[in-house]
């Protein structure tokens, strides 16, 4: 399948000639296929937030060249904002950029931006809205109002009203509780599997990305240390720790079964397969 | 991007420039702008300029530095050059060109005007850059002590002041984001009329008042929780003191000060 | 032990669309001298309101607070309350005073009215306390999210006081800061005996407090040891919260008929858990048939 988007050799450097130049991102490559919900992890300072404002065309690459459909972004300078319609980024935070006097201004902020008008313009706000899960009754009402977990859908839905064809998420369920975390990232799995768009997921959570992505890229000082499926990227855990990266608590707890001579898969990063595969140890002639 | 924006930078140091008291750095200053404006003749202002490199260079602030500051205010030194250079009227012209004269005197003031200018900027950076912030503030409190007398709220006026100054860089930071999340969302900051222009600000302004809003409630719980209860029987960590070497430097400022002025009323 | 903290039928409501909501239900709660306690709940549970009504920031609707004895309404003891328990917040930026790192950590002894010989003292402890002595005149904007966090607890820890309550302090650092600021608080506890109460949604940040409370609509709804309270998997799953993965695990092999404790908090621990039940010593072997059993009648199946 051909890629809906391509990173080639993407390399960013702040502050060109002066005592405080630093780069960012260097020399990093990736293509996303149509469809694929990929997970892009590594800690702060690791380049991830500089890599993904490059996809939307926020930022400009210092070198290398980011494709959508296979044509750079920036083929036409002028229309760069067609990409951001293309490529919808949630910030972190996103609630804090909210401003207009009611939910449903807000949300029509950027398909407004994108020239709708009328219906269709009434159409993209009432699905965003009821893809995040927010009720008819909220639209009226100004988004201070809110608590802070309807706040974040509202800055979600606001985004998906662009009807993007590529979602860029950072953080999306940093501050929430449990239950807020499960809800958010829940609407987003159905999103991802209902309407078929390609999704990256930016997070610091290893939970959260082994729960999601069928794929992830872990960086490390700019550049890409890992790019896999979370079996793959998992098995590697050791690794990972070793690079002082997280590694989700399941596989901790494989590790640390491994380490004791029972051979686990280490790839086990769900609480479900780790069970799995205990299970099928102690059937394969293991005491009791 | 708006980060790379200095103001009021401070460059911290160890050297007798940064050790001096601060409220010395501020009379200081005082004088040698009121020296300045007394400066009429190549004579004083070289003396000025001699002042001000002296201080460079015991500062070891990089004259680089000093240059730096002045981009922002170049075009207001060119403008002034300017207006000074073609409109004031001499006893003799040195160019004649249409309706263009450039004079003696014109010359001679626009100059004058340049230098003024260049080293009131460059004099009073050279107090920021040596002086933290905070330590600004604290000498203007000390210094404006006896307004307290009339109800001026001396010391709540400089606590605002040092919390703004921490808050600049938080801010500055956080219209970056919301000036890239609002674009990221099809916002159109660059075309249109200045009205047009005025309201696609909004979409920045609003988020950024609320958020100011929502630090300062925040902050002023965290400062109670730190048992802040304004300015009443607080001692400081740093108690400001002169020093003998802050005597020597205000003796010496003042006799410069008062020569240059001498200097200046006998038309020299 | 002597309580530091005490509440009394406390209760407390804000003001909110066509009467109140009552934030604070009744809770009554004291808390010992030295322990490191965990306040756990969803957004909205009440927590963080009996968090700020700790040091008098709000005053109870009814019943009371008594911080070391004194009573929070008295406001003639305002200082002295504050004093002992010193509160860090959940936005780093947002509790940073000053422009330099040690002008920061002043702040209180300052307002304190604290000689300046001996403020001096109390900074370069607190900052060693924290480990970020080397930092002391940096500038904090220029500092991670985790140091930033650590400069905050500095600032608590040079009032001297008996109490540091986090609320939230840890939400939104990364996984990295969150270790950095909770090993932080753990040392205090142990090496300079400050009570510690953290306020949080992550659960594995209860793996070892010595005492775990949950709260839920204003209520404080669970108290006790976290290996207690995590093993009531299901009732932790109906208030939104979630167990560690840790407790997951063990939660579902017990389902599966394997005789394992629900109170291996920690992957090690976890780990040597189920390893155990994998090792062919015989008198285990009998010993897990029968526990097997006696699981699967524990949990319906």
């Amino acid at each position: 399948m051909k890629p809906i988007l391509e990173v080639r050799r993407l390399t960013h450097t702040y502050s060109v000639g002066t005592p405080f130049e630093r780069t960012a991102v260097e020399d990093v490559s990736f293509s996303v296929a149509p469809g694929e919900f990929l997970g892009i992890m590594g800690h702060t300072g690791s380049g991830k937030s500089t890599l993904i404002q490059h996809l939307n065309g926020l930022l400009r690459p210092t070198s290398g060249q980011v494709l959508l459909h296979g044509q750079d972004v920036w083929r036409n300078p002028k229309e760069i904002r067609q990409v951001r319609f293309r490529v919808g980024l949630v910030f972190q935070y996103p609630e804090h950029q909210l401003f207009e006097e009611t939910v449903y201004r807000d949300i029509a902020f950027g398909p407004a931006n994108m020239g709708k008008t009328g219906q269709e313009l009434d159409r993209c706000v009432r699905e965003a809205a009821k893809l995040v899960g927010l009720r008819d009754s909220q639209m009226e009402k100004s988004p201070f109002e809110l608590s802070g977990g309807q706040k974040r859908r509202v800055a979600l839905a606001g985004v998906l009203a662009m009807d993007p064809e590529v979602l860029v998420l950072d953080e999306p369920a940093a501050g929430l509780d449990p239950a807020g975390r499960e809800n958010l990232m829940a609407n987003i799995r159905d999103y991802h599997r209902n309407h078929h768009k390609t999704i990256l997921l930016v997070s610091h959570s290893m939970d959260e990305i082994a729960r999601n992505a069928s794929r992830i890229l872990v960086l490390k000082r700019a550049r890409i240390l890992m790019d896999g499926t979370p079996e793959q990227v998992f098995a590697r855990g050791e690794e990972l720790q070793a690079a002082g990266l997280d590694v989700p608590h399941v596989t901790r707890i494989a590790l640390a079964l491994r380490r004791r001579g029972i051979p686990v898969d280490p790839g086990a990063y769900t609480a479900e397969a780790l069970e799995a595969s205990l299970l099928s140890l102690r059937k394969d002639g293991a005491p009791c | 991007m708006l980060k790379d924006i200095t103001l009021g930078q401070y460059f911290p140091g160890d050297t007798v420039a940064h050790r001096l008291d601060p409220r010395t750095k501020i009379l200081l200053v005082v004088l040698y702008i009121a020296a300045l404006f007394s400066a009429r003749s190549y004579l004083t202002y070289g003396i000025m300029i001699l002042c001000l490199a002296l201080c460079v260079s015991v500062s070891k602030v990089r004259p680089r530095a000093m240059v730096r500051g002045l981009r922002p205010v170049l075009f207001i030194i060119l403008f002034t050059a300017g207006i000074n250079l073609l409109f004031t009227p001499g006893e003799r012209n040195l160019v004649e060109f249409g309706v263009i004269h450039i004079s003696d005197t014109g010359v001679r003031t626009a100059v004058f005007m340049v230098l003024r200018i260049l080293l009131l900027i460059m004099g009073t950076f050279l107090m920021t850059y040596t002086t933290s912030p905070i330590s600004l503030t604290d000498a203007l409190e000390s210094l404006l002590n006896w307004m307290k007398r009339f109800h001026v709220p001396v010391h709540e006026l400089a606590m605002m002041m040092s919390i703004a100054l921490r808050f600049i860089p938080t801010l500055i930071e956080e219209t970056d984001k919301i000036l890239s999340a609002q674009k990221a969302r099809g916002a159109d900051l660059e075309s249109g009329n200045p009205v047009q222009r005025a309201r696609a600000m909004l979409p920045i302004l609003v988020p950024l008042f609320i958020s100011a809003i929502r630090r300062a409630d925040e902050l002023a719980t965290a400062m109670e929780c730190r048992c802040y209860h304004g300015g009443e029987g607080r001692t400081r960590l740093h108690v400001l003191q002169y020093a003998r070497r802050d005597y020597a430097a205000l003796t010496l400022g003042l006799c410069i000060c008062t020569g240059v002025m001498v200097l200046g009323r006998m038309g020299m | 032990m002597a309580a530091i903290l005490e509440t009394r039928k406390l209760r407390y409501a804000y003001p909110a669309e066509g009467g109140e909501t009552l934030a604070l239900d009744g809770v009554d709660v004291s808390i010992e001298r030295g322990s490191f306690v965990v306040v756990l709940g969803h957004n909205g549970s009440g927590k963080s309101t009996l968090a700020k009504t700790f040091n008098a920031i709000l005053l109870p609707a009814g019943g009371q607070v008594l911080v070391d004895g004194m009573d929070t309404q008295d406001e003639e003891l305002l200082l002295s309350i504050r004093q002992r328990v010193g509160m860090v917040f959940q936005n780093p930026d947002n509790q940073i005073v000053a422009n330099v790192v040690e002008e920061d950590v002043a702040f209180a002894p300052e307002n304190l009215g604290v000689p300046t010989a001996e403020i001096r003292r109390r900074v370069d402890e607190a900052l060693r306390a924290v480990g970020m002595y080397e930092y002391v005149t940096h500038a904090p904007h220029l500092l991670s999210g985790g140091q930033k966090q650590r400069i905050a607890i500095a600032g608590v820890v040079a009032m001297e006081p008996d109490c540091v309550v986090l609320d939230e302090a840890t939400a939104m650092l990364d996984p990295a800061g969150r270790r950095e600021v909770l090993s932080t608080v753990r040392r205090l506890n142990k090496e300079k005996g400050i009570t510690v109460i953290l306020i949080t949604h992550h659960m594995d940040e209860a793996e070892d407090a010595d005492r775990v409370l949950v709260m839920d609509q204003g209520k404080l709804v669970m108290d006790g040891p976290p290996r207690d309270i995590f093993s009531q998997v299901g009732r932790l799953r109906r208030m939104g919260l979630t167990v560690p993965d840790t407790v997951d695990l063990l939660n579902r092999l017990r389902m599966d008929g394997w005789d394992l404790p629900l109170d291996a908090l920690s992957v090690e621990e976890c780990a040597d858990a189920i390893a155990a039940s994998f090792s062919p010593r015989p008198e285990r072997l009998s010993g897990s048939t029968a526990d097997d059993t006696a699981a699967i009648g524990q949990s319906n199946r």
